[in-house]
């Protein structure tokens, strides 16, 4: 029997079938990363939960009524670009004595830069911020107020970082992703939650009006 | 001479034979990272508003979605709250969250983040009234999801 040699195969057409199916991928695909505002909720109070008395000096009060309009301690109408301005103003104040902090006696806020003054919040663990939105607030308006309160508050940690560890805040959550092995994450963990912890976020949140 | 005298050449055929072999390794990229669209919108697609301090959120499995925009029929007013592939009302926001946690390990229930999409210019009343509801069963931690970019296109 003559044995005939199997002819070969056409690969030709491969790189077309390849492509076809490639642009098919191409355009269905979504590379859509998923990022946000994150935000953590207070935890639902219990029943017979009585809340803690605040100095008026210690809120920063932020409405926002139904046409967007931004009312700040009651008093005056502002621009959501001059919020983060006062919002990191009315923070960093340190006019007084804040809570206990790791069991230490309260003291003064040593870290802060603000002016001191009397009337505004006397120490970043005690300044609560207040934001009060009616029902018929935009959706949007309520998001460019809380990135505004946000940036505030990380401005303020990388002001303090940068001061203790020479890296701001948001180069220490970078680098905290890019960090290799649990020890190296932990040691940049704990210069996070020092900077969290000298700058907590406050935010109340009561009912809006209807 | 006739060491001199060059023989005039095509140019020669530039071999397309590894050309599969390239269309195949990013076609293989586009098989792996593509993600279907699992929920077919019954609402608007939602505007999302932007922001600048935006946040990546990590671990995609443990995300639960809540997208609110308007209704497509044009006769009902008011913001729409869909989850999966059913429209729902704000309390039937509990019961999707609880549904979504019998899905994942015990151990990273805590970690499970609520990703909220909604319009720029659906009413807060509704979000506020969704993060009521997950106040109360422990879903404290939520994303109001955002694009980047400046903060003045959102009203």
């Amino acid at each position: 029997m003559a044995r005939r040699e199997t002819p070969e195969i056409n690969a030709g057409s491969m790189a077309d079938i390849a492509f076809l199916l490639l642009i098919f991928f191409l355009v269905t695909t979504t590379m859509n990363v998923d990022s946000g505002i994150s935000r953590k909720l207070p935890e639902p109070p219990p029943a017979d939960y009585k809340p803690p008395v605040i100095k008026q000096k210690n809120v920063f009060d932020i409405v926002v009524n139904r046409n967007n309009q931004l009312l700040i301690e009651g008093a005056d109408f502002i621009k959501v670009k001059e919020l983060k301005d006062l919002v990191v103003a009315f923070i960093d104040n340190g006019g007084g004595i804040g809570n206990p902090m790791d069991g230490e006696p309260a003291a003064e806020c040593d870290w802060c830069n603000g002016e001191k003054d009397a009337l505004s919040s006397d120490h970043p663990n005690k300044a609560i911020i207040q934001l009060q939105s009616d029902r018929g607030t935009s959706y949007g308006m309520y998001i460019a107020v809380q990135n505004e309160i946000e940036a505030a508050y990380i401005e303020l940690r990388n002001k303090y970082a940068l001061k203790k560890y020479r890296t701001s805040y948001t180069q220490l959550q970078k680098d905290m992703k890019d960090a290799q092995g649990s020890a190296a994450k932990e040691a940049i963990k704990v210069k996070i939650d020092d900077a969290k912890k000298h700058y907590p976020q406050i935010i109340a949140e009561p009912e809006p009006i209807k | 001479m006739s060491k001199f005298n060059k023989k005039k050449k095509g140019l020669p055929a530039i071999s397309t034979a590894s050309l599969p072999d390239i269309v195949f390794m990013l076609l293989f990229f586009f098989m792996v990272t593509t993600t279907m669209r699992e929920t077919e919108l019954k609402i608007n697609t939602p505007v999302l508003p932007s922001a600048t301090e935006v946040k990546k959120l990590e671990h995609k499995s443990l995300v639960s979605t809540i997208y609110i925009g308007s209704s497509k029929n044009k006769n009902i007013t008011g913001d729409k709250i869909q989850v999966n592939d059913k429209i729902i009302n704000y309390t039937e926001v509990q019961s999707f969250i609880l549904a979504e946690r019998a899905e994942r390990k015990e151990d990273e229930v805590p970690f499970m983040t609520t990703s909220i999409k909604a319009d720029k210019s659906a009413n807060v009343g509704t979000i506020l009234d969704i993060k009521e509801q997950l106040r109360e069963i422990q879903a404290l931690k939520i994303s109001f999801s955002v694009t980047k970019g400046d903060v003045s296109k959102n009203f």
